[in-house]
C-alpha cells in the first residue's frame, strides 16, 4: 500500500496507478454535492444546460458541512454515506468525473463505470468532521445556495487524507463480513 | 404542583445541544481508547486514533464532532406534579432551535417530498413519559441520518424466538457494513408493538456503554449479540477488525400473543447524548 500526494484536477494517469488501500493526500479544488444537489445536476444535464463546475478530472465530495463559525472557512465537514448518490454517479463519471469521496459501499453500476472511465472512490473517515475540516482552507457556495447544507461548494483542500476504497481495476478495500460459523 | 419556567428549560436544552455535539461522552471515549490499544488491524487502530483526535479538536474548537448534528431527539420523563406554563414541547423546541443556531450546528430536517430544508432543524422529536412525582428529566440525542438509515423494524413470528432475533440483528449489521460509520452501538427493542419497539430501541441507546442490564438474562443476551456481531470482522469504518460494535443495549417489553416485534436502531460511533434534570 502506497501513499500519494495528488493535485486536482485528476488525470487518468493519476487514477490508474491507485490501488484499493492506498492513502492519498489530495490537494486543490474539490466540489461538495450530496442528495439534493445531485438531483439538480441531473436536471441541468437533462435540459442540456452546463453544470456549475467543469466535470473533467473533477472530484466530488459527498458532504453537507455544518455552518462556518466566525473566523473559519467551514464548519465540520466529514463524508456522508455514498450509496445515496449511486443513482447519479455513473452518468457524471461518464462525463469526466474522476473521483468521488464519501463513506460506505458503492453499487456494481458505479464500480463498473469507475473501471470503464478510470475513476476512483475515496473514503474519508466518517464522523471525523472537525478533524477533516482542518484540511479545508477555503470554501464558497457556487450553486444552489437555497439548499443550505446541501448547496454545491467549491472547496480548497490541503493534504486531505483519503483511502482508496474502490480503484479503477475492480479492487475494493472494505472487509468482507466473516459469515462462517 | 411544581412550576418550572419554560425559559429555564429552553436555556438548558440549548446548552445541552451545543455541548453534546462538541463533547464526546466519557464512556464512548473510553471505548475508543480501548480500541486504539486492542484493535487487531492497523487500519482500525488508525481510525480510533483519528476519532480521538477529532474528539479533542471538537472540544477545543467547538466545531461539531460530526457535520451531521442529527435530528434532535428528546426523551422526557415528566413528573405528574410538574407544570410548565407555555408548554414543555414549546420550551424544548425553542431551546433546540437556539442551540442549533448559536452552536453553528447543521440543520438537517427537510420536507420528505419536496426535500426543502425546514431551516431551523424543527421539528424536535419529543417523546414524553409521565412519571410519579415532581421531577423533570430531559435526555437529548443527536441522531445522524447515516446510522438511522441502517435501522430497521420487523414483525417476527413468535416461533422465530431468540434465534430469529439474533439472525435478524446480525444480518442487519452485515448489510449495513461500512455505511453507518462503525464501530456502531446497537439499540434493540424486543416486544412491544409496531410503534413502541423502535422507540424503546432508540431509548436504550441513552444507556452508558459500560453499564450492565439489571436483568441477568437480558445482560447475557446483550453479551451474546455483541460477540456475534464482532465476529463479523467489519471493523472501524468497515476496514476490518474486531471492533465492529462497541455495545448492545436491549429493551424488552410485553407484546401481543401473535407477535414478536423487533426494532434494531443502529447508532454510529458519534454517540452524542446528554441529559438534564430539574
Ligand atoms: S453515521 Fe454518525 S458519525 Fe457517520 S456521518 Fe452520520 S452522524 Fe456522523
Amino acid at each position: 500500500m502506497a501513499t500519494y500526494t495528488l493535485n486536482t484536477p485528476l488525470t487518468a494517469a493519476d487514477t490508474d496507478k491507485l490501488r484499493a488501500g492506498d492513502v492519498v493526500l489530495l490537494n486543490g479544488i474539490i466540489y461538495s454535492g450530496r442528495d439534493a444537489a445531485h438531483k439538480k445536476l441531473m436536471e441541468l444535464l437533462d435540459k442540456g444546460e452546463s453544470l456549475p463546475f467543469d466535470l473533467t478530472g473533477a472530484s466530488i465530495y459527498y458532504v453537507g458541512p455544518s455552518p462556518a463559525p466566525p473566523g473559519r472557512p467551514i464548519g465540520a465537514a466529514g463524508p456522508t454515506t455514498s450509496y445515496r448518490m449511486d443513482a447519479y454517479a455513473p452518468r457524471l463519471i461518464g462525463l469526466g468525473l474522476k473521483a468521488t469521496i464519501g463513506k460506505g459501499k458503492r453499487s456494481d453500476e458505479v464500480k463498473k463505470a469507475m473501471a470503464e472511465h478510470k475513476a476512483v472512490y475515496f473514503g474519508a473517515t466518517g464522523g471525523a468532521g472537525a478533524l477533516l475540516s482542518k484540511c479545508i482552507t477555503a470554501s464558497k457556495v457556487i450553486a444552489f445556495d437555497e439548499l443550505g447544507p446541501e448547496a454545491v461548494r467549491e472547496m480548497t483542500v490541503k493534504d486531505f487524507p483519503l483511502l482508496v476504497i474502490n480503484d479503477a481495476h475492480g479492487g475494493e478495500l472494505y472487509a468482507k463480513p466473516n459469515l462462517d460459523d | 404542583m411544581r412550576e418550572i419556567n419554560g425559559a429555564d428549560i429552553s436555556a438548558a436544552v440549548a446548552r445541552m445541544c451545543m455541548s453534546a455535539n462538541t463533547k464526546l461522552p466519557d464512556d464512548v471515549r473510553r471505548k475508543f481508547e480501548e480500541g486504539l490499544a486492542g484493535e487487531t488491524t492497523d487500519a482500525g487502530r488508525e481510525i480510533f486514533r483519528q476519532l480521538l483526535e477529532n474528539a479533542d479538536l471538537a472540544f477545543e474548537t467547538k466545531l461539531p464532532l460530526c457535520q451531521d448534528c442529527g435530528l434532535a431527539i428528546f426523551y422526557v420523563e415528566m413528573g405528574e406534579d410538574v407544570c410548565v406554563p407555555g408548554g414543555i414541547n414549546e420550551a424544548i423546541t425553542e431551546g433546540m432551535v437556539t442551540g442549533y443556531k448559536d452552536g453553528f450546528l447543521r440543520k438537517s430536517s427537510c420536507d420528505p417530498l419536496t426535500r426543502k430544508n425546514t431551516g431551523d432543524n424543527t421539528p424536535a422529536i419529543i417523546h414524553i413519559d409521565f412519571v410519579p412525582g415532581d421531577g423533570l428529566k430531559i435526555s437529548y440525542m443527536a441522531k445522524g441520518g447515516g446510522s438511522e438509515n441502517m435501522s430497521r423494524v420487523t414483525m417476527l413470528s413468535p416461533s422465530q424466538g431468540w434465534e430469529g432475533i439474533k439472525k435478524f440483528v446480525v444480518q442487519r449489521v452485515v448489510e449495513a457494513g461500512p455505511n453507518p460509520c462503525p464501530p456502531i452501538i446497537l439499540g434493540i427493542g424486543i416486544g412491544g408493538t409496531f410503534e413502541t419497539a423502535p422507540k424503546n430501541a432508540k431509548r436504550a441507546l441513552l444507556r452508558k456503554l459500560d453499564d450492565t442490564h439489571p436483568d441477568p438474562k437480558v445482560a447475557e443476551m446483550e453479551a451474546e449479540l455483541l460477540a456475534a456481531v464482532n465476529k463479523l470482522g467489519i471493523g472501524p469504518m468497515g476496514l476490518g477488525g474486531s471492533y465492529t460494535c462497541l455495545g448492545v443495549k436491549i429493551a424488552v417489553a410485553p407484546c401481543h400473543i401473535a407477535s414478536l416485534p423487533l426494532a434494531v436502531n443502529v447508532q454510529c460511533h458519534s454517540a452524542r447524548h446528554e441529559e438534564v434534570e430539574f
